[in-house]
Parts: structure tokens; C-alpha cells; sequence
């Protein structure tokens, strides 16, 4: 289809961005295996000390155990409020409907410090209420709700309506042609927007700082606080190293079931 | 542009309404008093759990030394699960407090005041603290933690900020905060420097020395004209610097990278690179003097756990736990007692634990205010004014 | 049957006719998640918003609800404000630019050139690092810029901590969201439409030019607006490369923390916020809107 020429460039080019992508990730997991402390370059030795340090470290698990529980509390009333916001678009006709669109948007495209010190003094001020989980998640839920509208939403365009219709000519119910029509051609967006939210939401921070109480760590907060302890610092990487190694599992799983590639959307 | 329209109709409309419904809080401020609190009147069961907002190396836990622990002896004790908060900065710990979800703070005298005339700290009822009658006498009563004689916290310790470099890159043995200053050029790029506001008392420290005809008396004590002298000091300084760090551990990790090869530091920084061993570094109190901090742990008003609280107040100034969390830290510990537990024989004597004289002579951190803080007068400028100057050095 | 007839029908009868149910369906499908929106987004925002018209109290930085406009005032006015606000809009616009150069020919050859399980493997290759933790990634460039990290040893030159190195590192945080809705753009051109360019004489470049170009543009809008409003408000890459600098989210953060000033921390937030829907608004004209 295009020339050799711009084959090999686009090539040599793709090769280029992703060691531009990869190399610092590499040094992270080198340096997880680094036996300096201070990740002297080039390392000087092998160790899995840091592994058997990051497996004991109660601060991480609770960190972690907690970021599990907020990334699934959002996704889960994501999935709910963004399906729903994205059917009402797709499938009806109203006034305003491309003012809720672009105000759906809003969560994900504002800076995280300005949403985060909204909803601050909108938790501490105005409202009273005590920072904890459950602001977290509040505060979380708010942007997987437009990941999970905007894959939804693509798809649902894509789809069209033609099937549905056929479906309700066919004398099925508005719940049977969602059952057993709709669903599951959505269910591949659903997927891969759940998917996107939760990882998402399990590296956030900015919002995290501001709306998580003193006694709440999600992982990247802990990960905040002890980037620069240099007693702490090996931990970390191992940690990362392994995050980003488990990650290939669940984008791997999203492209599987989430169809078509090209439809996801951040 | 409905969208746009639609917000701004709605915030106009919430304006309208606040405007409706503001009132006028009553201010705090030197010349009013404080908020009318209670102290607690007897230490009852501990609540199960304590909060505190700390620097870092006051509440160590073992997490960073297993060998430096006194939070888990204290858990064990009183049956107080202690989460500590760092705070890198006195205006982190404010911040912190207000937000009313902490029982406590080492709060340094920039901070004190702040919190007392907020209404965020109780009184204190030293009765309650056993360990407080033999805390250093010159410590009791200060200006930054008491008013009208009524204290409002427990001194921890205190000490100075010293100039640390690095004796491979700076070979000429600094003792000077020149160095820092006007000879800081020969370290281009290389200069650290605290980053809070309060760091303008040390060039106006600096100043007072070798400025003399600007009349700077107290570093605290700034009139404008003097207050603009030190941020055009800073201001050139800023030319040099590699990074301001609040974080300690991001100073410890710009000396072991040699990011940085000198600037202000604190002892338990100096301390952590030695143990490090990475690079060599020696700290050294400039001939000009140093600003410093005297440190008081404070109680929240609306603190959830009150009885932990006063049971930490009393363990952290217990003979044996001052001694051990003065020695990590390196600084003279409030209490008097402390003296017999240093591992280090003469560590009282090398920090002047219990010299008064000596004491008085550290410029403490203290909130600069409008009514000089020096009681030379009223036109002094005041900490807002401070943060302003601050965020333009910074750039 | 028409709608109106199956509506009188229904009212003859009694029942609901299906325009008044298909009403209420849409109700029921939109109030949940448009009063989330409402009460905990934009209602936080206008709190916000509101907020920026109070004051503190100069000593102990206590909120006081008295409206003023002071902090309006010394956002528009102030120097350093101003300054740092250029510093972060340029800096913004320059990790756009980048990550549209960087992605736009990968995006080609993901698209366009590479063999389906190639792309398969391109795309998960692609995504994998925004699982990485934004933190540790900074901290990777941290340890990379260092004056004896890699790239100095390598190289024998570190651009050291500054804004260099934070134009790199968001580049570098911001680039798989720039490449996701340009290889969607590139995805969604038909093969027909370049074969059919070339077969009328154009030459790759023109293809591309004149025929795909314009097509994957509204992609390359949608990526613009992530990497753009990222860099807007970042403050902690910053703080972790960036040495001395301030951007715009350090002073916010930094009025918000240090200052306890949280009225004129609001108010300085109206920058970015205004920035963004301005950036949104002129972005919506390209179309970028419906390939976010």
C-alpha cells in the first residue's frame, strides 16, 4: 500500500519510540535488582534482597489492599452511572444532550489539582464531612465515569442501531433486546473501559493527596512518601517493577475481550 | 457557548448567595487572645489510636532503622496504635492541623503561635504530664508556646539549622554562610536551600552580619526596606541552586548524587549520609550564628484521642526516649534527664543541652508578624508578606 | 404503525403509549449519573469557584467568608503569576507538540503497515506503560538526569534538573495517551482511500499530506487535549525533575500548602480551569470531542 520508504521510516520510527518508552521502565526493573542502594549505575551486583524487604513491607500490602478496594468501588459505580449516561446519550434524542456530553468529559480533562482541591473544600468546608475511603472513592469514580461513558459511548455509535431495532420488530422487550442483543456486543467496551478506569484510578494521586484522610494510603501515596527515603527507595522499585510486569496481564485481557483495538478509548 | 454560560449563570448565582450569606470571622492575631479552650482535666484510658502530624525522626517506628524505634515500645505500653504524618514544612503542619483529623504536632515556634490563635491547639495541663517538671526551665513559658502564662504544649528538643557540604567537592572548610551567599557562585548549581519562607530570616541572619547599616536587629523582625535587602540576597542566591528541598530525605539523596554539594541542613540529615556512607559530609554552625527551631508537641482542640495524646507527650519526654530521639536527630533534648542516657557520653555538652546562655543565642523559627515580634515597633513586615517574596524568589 | 396512532392506542386503552415510557426510561437512565456530575463534580467546582472570592485571616490563615475580589485581582495582576502561568502554558504546548511527533508516524505503522497480531502486540506494548506508576516513572527520569545516572554516564552530559528535563519526562507520561486516539484516527482511514490516492498519481507524501492527514487531524486534537491539560496542572514531575522550577500546579499547590491561602489557591485554579474549557471549546470545532 505505501512505499517501502515510508515503510522503513515508520518502522525504524516505532522501534525508536517504544526503546524511547521502554528504557526507563528497563532501568527500573534493572535497579530492582540493583545491589546498590543508591542504584550506582552501572549495578553492582544481583540481589533479591529488595524483593524479600518489599514482600515483608506490612505499609505496602495495606497500601495496596487499599488501592484495590478504591480502584473497585470506582470502576464498579463507574460501570453503573457511565453506562447509563452513555445509552441516554446515544439512544435519545434531547435538549442538551450535547451539553451533558461535554460536561461528562470535564472530570477527566481538568488538571487533577483543580478537581482535587474542589472536592476538598467541597468535603471539608462546605460540606463537613470526614476525609477517608470513601471520599477516595467518591473522588475516583468521578473520572472512570467518563472512561467508562466514552468507550460505551463509541461502541453503542458504532453498533448503531440497526440490530436493536430489528430486535424490537421482532416483538422483544426493550429488557430482552438488552439481554440478549445489546449487552453483548457491549460488553467487549464495558470490559476494556473497566479496565482502563481501574488502572487508572489504582495510580492516581494528585486527587488521592486531597481528598484520602490521614490515616488512608492508597499505593501511589505510599509510594510518594517513601520515593526519596533512601532506606525505602529499592522497595519502590521493586514494587513498580513488578506492577508493571503483572500490568501486561490485564491490557493483555483487554484487547482479548475488549474486541476490536482501535475502539478503546482513554 | 451554552456550557459556558450554564456555569457561569450557576457560579454567579452561588455568589449572590454567599454574598447574601458571608459573615466576618473574627480574626486571631497578636493583641486579641486566644480562643477560649479547655486543657484536659485527667488522662483517662488510651482511645486505641493517635494521629500525629511529626518531623521527620520524632516518631521513628523502626520502618527506616529497625534499631530506631521508641513508637513501638510506646504502642506496647499504653495500647495507642500511633500513624505519623510527616510534615516537611511548619506550614505543612498547619495545614495539616486545620484540617482537624490529627490529636497532635511537634509544632516549631513558626507554627505554635499560628495554631494557637486559630483555635487548632488546647491548653495544656502540665499537671498531667509527669515527666514536665524536669524539662529545662529555660524552655517553659516562652513566647511561642505559652500565653498569659497558660502553656500550650510540651517542649521536645531544639537546635540549630547548619551549613553541611560535601569535604571531597568543598575542600576549603566552610564556616561561613557566605558560602552560601555571595561566594555561593564557586558552587554554581550546586547550592541547596530550604524551602519555606522562613529561610528569609537566614540571608536576613546573614545580613545583620555583614550588612550592619540595614538595622537588622531580629531576623524575624523585618521592616520592608530590610525584608527587601534579604530577598534580593536570595534572589541572586537562587542563581546557584540546584533544588530547594523540604523532603529530607530529597537533600539526603541530592548530596549521595551530588546534585548538591553544600547548603542548610538539619543534624539527622548529616546523620543519614553517614550512615549512608556514600559521600562524606560535615556540618559546622557559621560564625554569623543559625537560625533554628524549639520544638513543642501540641494538642489538637477537637483531637479524637486526647488520652493518647498526653500519654505520648509524657513518653516522648521520658529521660530514656528524649535521649534516644535527640541522639537520631542530633539536638539538644528539653528534657534535663535525657542527659544520662545518651549513648554518647558528652552529647549534652556537644549540643549545650542545658545551657541557657548558649540556647538563647539560636534565632528560634517565629511567625514574623506586623507588631514586631522584637517589640521594637509595629511596622515589621508580617509571614503572608513573607510567602509572597518567597513564591517570587522561587521564580 | 406510527408512533401517534400506537399513542392514541394506548391512551384509548389506557395504558402508557411508548413515547411517555420511552421518556421516562431516558429519565431514569440519566438522573443517577447527571446528579453525581452535578452535586459531587460541578458542585464541588462552583464551591471552588465561590471560595476564590473569600479571604484569610493574615495570621493564623483561617478561612473568612467576607467577599472580596483581592484574589481575583492579584491573579490577574501579579507578576510572578503571570510569569509562571507563560512558563506552564509553553510548556504544555511543547509536550503537545512532542508527543504528536512521536506518535503520529508510530501510529502509521501500527495502523497502516503492521500485521494484525504485530498490532495486537503494539497496542498491549503501548498501553503497558500506563500501568506503570506515574511516580516511578518520574523517579526513572529522576535517576536517568542525575549527574551520575545513566545518561551522563553514556552520554558524558546530563541536561541536569530543570525544564529540559521536565518538557522530557511529561513527554515522555503523556505519550500513550496522545498515541491511543491518533491510531484510532489512523484505524478508522480506509485502506481504499490511499490506494485509491496513489492509483491517481500521488506520492506517499501526498497521500499522507492531503488525503490522511486531514483525517487523523480530529484524532491528534483528542490526544492534544489529555497531554495539554496533564501538563497544565502537574506539579509533581516537576518537583521531582524539575530542580528549581515552578509551574503553575506548584504555585497553586504551593498557596494551598504553604501559604494555607485556600481562597487564593482557588483563584489561581481559574487559570487552568479557563485554559481548559477555552482549549475544549476550539477543540470541539475539529471534531477532536468525538474521538476522545
Amino acid at each position: 500500500m505505501l512505499s517501502t520508504g515510508v515503510r522503513r521510516v515508520a518502522l525504524a520510527w516505532t522501534v525508536l519510540v517504544l526503546v524511547f518508552l521502554y528504557a526507563p521502565m528497563l532501568l527500573v526493573v534493572v535497579n530492582a535488582f540493583n545491589a546498590s542502594r543508591t542504584f550506582a549505575f552501572p549495578p553492582t551486583g544481583f540481589t533479591l534482597d529488595w524483593w524479600a524487604d518489599a514482600a515483608g513491607s506490612s505499609g505496602m500490602w495495606t497500601s495496596l489492599a487499599n488501592s484495590a478496594v478504591v480502584g473497585l468501588g470506582a470502576t464498579a459505580i463507574a460501570l453503573v452511572l457511565g453506562t447509563m449516561a452513555a445509552f441516554a446519550v446515544q439512544r435519545y434524542e434531547f435538549f442538551g444532550r450535547n451539553t451533558i456530553s461535554f460536561l461528562v468529559v470535564l472530570p477527566i480533562t481538568l488538571p487533577g489539582i483543580v478537581t482535587g482541591i474542589a472536592l476538598n473544600a467541597t468535603f471539608t468546608s462546605a460540606l463537613g464531612i470526614t476525609l477517608g475511603l470513601a471520599t477516595v472513592i467518591i473522588g475516583h469514580a468521578t473520572f472512570c465515569i467518563v472512561i467508562v461513558f466514552n468507550n460505551t459511548q463509541a461502541r453503542l455509535r458504532r453498533l448503531g442501531t440497526a440490530l436493536e431495532d430489528a430486535s424490537a420488530d421482532l416483538g422483544a422487550s426493550s429488557w430482552q433486546t438488552f439481554r440478549y442483543i445489546t449487552f453483548p456486543m457491549m460488553r467487549g467496551a464495558l470490559v476494556a473501559g473497566a479496565i482502563l478506569a481501574f488502572a487508572l484510578s489504582f495510580d492516581e494521586i494528585v486527587v488521592t493527596t486531597f481528598t484520602a484522610g490521614p490515616s488512608v494510603q492508597t499505593l501511589p501515596i505510599w509510594i510518594f512518601g517513601n520515593l526519596f527515603r533512601p532506606n525505602q527507595a529499592p522497595v519502590i522499585n521493586v514494587v513498580a517493577a513488578a506492577l508493571t510486569v503483572l500490568a501486561i496481564i490485564p491490557v493483555w485481557l483487554a484487547q482479548r475481550f475488549g474486541g476490536d483495538p482501535a475502539t478503546t478509548r482513554v | 457557548m451554552k456550557p459556558t454560560v450554564v456555569r457561569l449563570g450557576l457560579a454567579l448565582a452561588a455568589c449572590a448567595l454567599v454574598a447574601a450569606c458571608s459573615s466576618s470571622d473574627t480574626s486571631g492575631g497578636t493583641g486579641q487572645a486566644p480562643p477560649k479552650l479547655e486543657p484536659l482535666s485527667a488522662v483517662g484510658n488510651g482511645e486505641g489510636e493517635l494521629n500525629l502530624i511529626a518531623w521527620a525522626g520524632y516518631a521513628e517506628n523502626g520502618s527506616n532503622d529497625p534499631a530506631v524505634d521508641w513508637v513501638t515500645p510506646f504502642e506496647k505500653e499504653s495500647g495507642c496504635k500511633v500513624n505519623v504524618k510527616l510534615g516537611n514544612t511548619s506550614d505543612e503542619m498547619v495545614q495539616l492541623m486545620r484540617s482537624g483529623q490529627y490529636d497532635g504536632v511537634s509544632a516549631s515556634g513558626d507554627a505554635t503561635l499560628r495554631l494557637i490563635y486559630a483555635g487548632d491547639v488546647a491548653p495544656v495541663n502540665t499537671a498531667l504530664v509527669p515527666n514536665y517538671a524536669t524539662i529545662s526551665s529555660f524552655l517553659k513559658d516562652k513566647p511561642w508556646n505559652s500565653v498569659d502564662g497558660q502553656m500550650y504544649g510540651v517542649p521536645h528538643g531544639w537546635g540549630a539549622n547548619l551549613l553541611m557540604y560535601n569535604i571531597d567537592v568543598v575542600r576549603d572548610a566552610p564556616n561561613s554562610w557566605g558560602s552560601v551567599f555571595d561566594g555561593a557562585s564557586k558552587y554554581k548549581g550546586k547550592v541547596t536551600a530550604y524551602d519555606s519562607p522562613i529561610y528569609i530570616a537566614d540571608a536576613a541572619l546573614y545580613l545583620s552580619k555583614t550588612k550592619p547599616e540595614l538595622g537588622i536587629k531580629d531576623p524575624y523582625s523585618l521592616t520592608s526596606e530590610q525584608l527587601d535587602a534579604a530577598v534580593e540576597l536570595l534572589k541572586a542566591q537562587r542563581e546557584n541552586i540546584s533544588e530547594y528541598w523540604s523532603d529530607y530525605t530529597k537533600e539526603v539523596q541530592a548530596f549521595e548524587s551530588g546534585t548538591s554539594v553544600i547548603g542548610t541542613t538539619w543534624q539527622v540529615i548529616a546523620n543519614t549520609i553517614g550512615t549512608e556512607n556514600k559521600v562524606q559530609v560535615n556540618t559546622v554552625l557559621p560564625k554569623e550564628g543559625s537560625t533554628g527551631w524549639s520544638d513543642t508537641w501540641m494538642v489538637a482542640a477537637k483531637a479524637a484521642h486526647p488520652n493518647c495524646m498526653y500519654k505520648w507527650m509524657d513518653w516522648i519526654t521520658s529521660p530514656k526516649v528524649n535521649a534516644q530521639v535527640a541522639e537520631y536527630f542530633g539536638e539538644a533534648p528539653a528534657q534535663t534527664k535525657a542527659c544520662e542516657f545518651t549513648t554518647e557520653k558528652d552529647f549534652c555538652d556537644i549540643y549545650h543541652a542545658t545551657d541557657a546562655k548558649y540556647a538563647d543565642q539560636i534565632h528560634y523559627w517565629t511567625t514574623p508578624q506586623k507588631q514586631c515580634v522584637d517589640g521594637s515597633g509595629d511596622n515589621c513586615t508580617a509571614y503572608d508578606e513573607w510567602v509572597d517574596k518567597w513564591q517570587q524568589i522561587k521564580g | 404503525m406510527t408512533v401517534a396512532a400506537t399513542d392514541e392506542l394506548a391512551a384509548k386503552e389506557g395504558s402508557a403509549s411508548p413515547r411517555r415510557l420511552r421518556r421516562l426510561g431516558l429519565a431514569l437512565l440519566l438522573v443517577p449519573p447527571l446528579t453525581w456530575l452535578a452535586v459531587a463534580y460541578l458542585g464541588s467546582l462552583v464551591v471552588l469557584l465561590v471560595s476564590a472570592f473569600w479571604t484569610t485571616n493574615s495570621f493564623t490563615g483561617a478561612v473568612v467568608r467576607t467577599v472580596t475580589t483581592d484574589n481575583i485581582t492579584r491573579v490577574l495582576t501579579d507578576e510572578v503569576f503571570r510569569t509562571v502561568t507563560l512558563r506552564t502554558v509553553g510548556v504544555a504546548l511543547v509536550v503537545t507538540v512532542l508527543c504528536a511527533v512521536l506518535a503520529v508516524p508510530l501510529a502509521l505503522y501500527m495502523a497502516k503497515i503492521a500485521s494484525p497480531r504485530v498490532r495486537l502486540a503494539l497496542v498491549v506494548a503501548v498501553t503497558t506503560p500506563l500501568w506503570a506508576s506515574y511516580l516511578v516513572k518520574a523517579y526513572a527520569w529522576r535517576m536517568l538526569f542525575s549527574p551520575e545516572g545513566p545518561l551522563a554516564w553514556a552520554t558524558g552530559y546530563s541536561p541536569g534538573y530543570g525544564l529540559i528535563a521536565t518538557v522530557v519526562t511529561l513527554t515522555y507520561l503523556w505519550l500513550p495517551y496522545m498515541i491511543i486516539p491518533v491510531f484510532a484516527a489512523f484505524e478508522r482511514v480506509p485502506d481504499s482511500l490511499i490506494d485509491a490516492s496513489s492509483d491517481l498519481g500521488a506520492s506517499d507524501v501526498s497521500t499522507l499530506r492531503m488525503v490522511v492527514a486531514p483525517l487523523v487531524f480530529p484524532g491528534i486534537a483528542a490526544g492534544s487535549i489529555f497531554t495539554f491539560s496533564l501538563s497544565l496542572g502537574d506539579y509533581i514531575a516537576v518537583t521531582i525533575v524539575g530542580g528549581k522550577t515552578q509551574l503553575l500546579g506548584n504555585i497553586i499547590y504551593g498557596q494551598l500548602v504553604t501559604a494555607n491561602n485556600q481562597p487564593l489557591a482557588a483563584a489561581l485554579s481559574i487559570i487552568p480551569l479557563a485554559a481548559i474549557v477555552l482549549y475544549l471549546l476550539a477543540m470541539r470545532r475539529t471534531g477532536a470531542l468525538e474521538n476522545v
